[in-house]
């Protein structure tokens, strides 16, 4: 049965222009659910419209 | 010998240059077999440099505070000479670098030695000191063991007293981790403090140089020679070097220090907690306070290390994916692919979070916390045990480091020297305050409770015996 991250994964992969070999996928996936966890957790904090982002750059 | 018995004994012609280089190139000829700390030994370039020092003496010129001290550096750091690999295949194809890092320049200024590049997980995307292209370094206190990463070489090679100063990286915990698996001081300065010209990026927004050593006054000394501006890192302070290496002995005096609880009292074996109450008694701490969002400032570090990390290496990822570590290939394909509104957020949790552990920095001026949920895991160990829960040691290895250098706070990560492994704690202050974490640490020091005694017997034959 087909993992439901597969098709996510070979759409972005194209648009990236990134090669993807079969048996990197279940090694890809599984990093990317620790990822996306992980970027799940900082998207449920609910922030300020007006929250500046931290990357630096001085002009 | 420390360094600053080195520095005085050259200083004072009791010992020279030359013969402080070749014990040292002596040593990693008898240890590195077991230790797998060095990926290049520079010995003419060292001993050309030795003698320049003997040199100047002789003339009667001054000399600085690190006269004949020989260190090393992570080999992200540009050396004139070699193509930096930053621990990876593919970088060995880049022109040789045609200038040192500006921390090396500054190192040598004082009167320094440099002897060699160290070992490093690929392209400092690593917390256990593996390397599928150069072997392991090892722990030397048990070379079965990992180093940690992603400076490993740099904690395997003060660690085994090879030299005793190195240099490294810590985008999330890379100077820390090995610091405490290979029982030895760290530095892991405020962001931008120190120079980063010239040496290999990981995440921009996250990178900090630093140093390690065996003695908290070793570290200062380094810390001290590599401070100030440099127009050619954007993110390097203005300030001007605000000197340390007078300071720690100023004891605990007025210091207020709270021990940091929630996220950093979890997920931690025993040795961890008996290091951190070791601490927390030696400073009379018993103050715990919350770092509020401290498990999602781990999660925004993860989520803005992968993408930087994978934007960075884009293009090789296309071109040359069989020539990484799968393992460090798999993850950086997979933060290519975190939707971006994600990364935005994380960058603006972390202003809010900044924000939120400054005002924790009005009633104390030092948090202590573990470095390391564990003592150094064996190598190729992919899993551990804890709380009946079997973890990705991984990934799990910097979850206490994390959430201190999203923010850039200074850190201290002290030894304490468990039996039979070591495993340290981080003495962490407020932005440029490192002058305190250092005073803390010294008094750790001469109380006894931080220390980074030699290790015992494993390193005299030269073989993986232990």
């Amino acid at each position: 049965m087909a993992e439901p991250l597969d098709d996510y994964i070979d759409a972005v992969g194209r648009a990236l222009g990134l090669l993807i070999e079969d048996a990197w996928r279940a090694p890809i996936r599984a990093n990317l659910e620790v990822s996306l966890k992980m970027a799940k957790l900082v998207d449920e904090f609910s922030l300020a419209d007006e929250a500046e982002p931290a990357s630096v750059f001085t002009a | 010998m420390t360094a600053s018995a080195i520095a005085a004994a050259v200083a004072s012609r009791k010992l020279s240059a030359v013969e402080a280089t070749d014990a040292a190139l002596a040593r990693i000829a008898a240890r590195d077999g077991v230790l797998n700390a060095f990926t290049d030994v520079t010995a003419e370039r060292a001993r050309a440099k030795a003698r320049a020092v003997d040199a100047d003496i002789a003339a009667g010129k001054p000399v600085g505070p690190l006269a004949g001290v020989p260190f090393a550096v992570k080999n992200l750091f540009d050396i004139a000479g070699l193509p930096t690999r930053a621990g990876s295949k593919i970088n060995r194809d880049r022109a040789p670098a045609t200038r040192d890092a500006t921390l090396i320049e500054r190192m040598e200024a004082a009167g320094a030695v440099m002897v060699g590049a160290l070992n490093m997980g690929e392209y400092a995307y690593d917390f256990t000191g593996e390397n599928v292209h150069d072997g392991p370094s090892c722990n030397p206190h048990d070379p079965t063991r990992m180093s940690g990463g992603s400076s490993g070489g740099s904690g395997s090679a003060v660690g085994g007293g090879l030299v005793p100063i190195a240099l490294g990286s810590d985008t999330n915990g890379s100077i820390r981790v090995p610091s405490s698996f290979c029982g030895i001081f760290g530095l892991k300065p405020t962001y931008g403090r120190l120079s980063r010209a010239r040496s290999f990026p990981f995440v921009m927004s996250l990178d900090h140089l630093g140093p390690f050593a065996r003695s908290v006054e070793d570290l200062a000394l380094a810390y001290d020679v590599m401070q100030g501006p440099d127009a050619d890192d954007a993110a390097c302070t203005t300030r001007a070097s605000e000197p340390t290496s007078s300071l720690p002995s100023q004891g605990l005096d007025g210091l207020r220090i709270g021990i940091a609880g929630g996220h950093f009292q979890k997920n931690l074996f025993p040795e961890a907690v008996e290091a951190v109450s070791r601490v927390a008694s030696a400073l009379k701490a018993s103050h715990v306070i919350e770092v509020p969002e401290a498990a999602r400032a781990r999660a925004a570090a993860y989520v803005i290390s992968t993408t930087e990390g994978a934007s960075l290496h884009l293009d090789r990822l296309r071109a040359r994916p069989d020539d990484f570590d799968p393992a460090v290939r798999d993850r950086l394909i997979a933060g290519a692919m975190i939707p971006a509104p994600m990364v935005d957020r994380a960058q603006k949790f972390r202003r809010w979070y900044r924000a939120k552990v400054l005002e924790l920095f009005k009633s104390v001026d030092v948090l202590i916390a573990p470095a390391t949920p564990c003592i150094a895991p064996k190598l190729g160990q992919a899993t551990f045990v804890l709380d009946g829960v079997e973890l990705p040691v991984r990934a799990n290895i910097g979850i206490h480091t994390q959430p201190i250098s999203f923010i850039g706070l200074p850190v201290v990560a002290v030894p304490i020297p468990l039996e039979p492994m070591p495993i340290g704690v981080q003495i962490i202050a407020a932005p440029w305050c490192e002058h305190v974490a250092l005073r803390v640490a010294h008094a750790l020091q001469q109380l006894g409770v931080a220390a980074a005694p030699a290790p015992r017997g494993v390193l005299e034959n030269g073989s993986r015996s232990a």
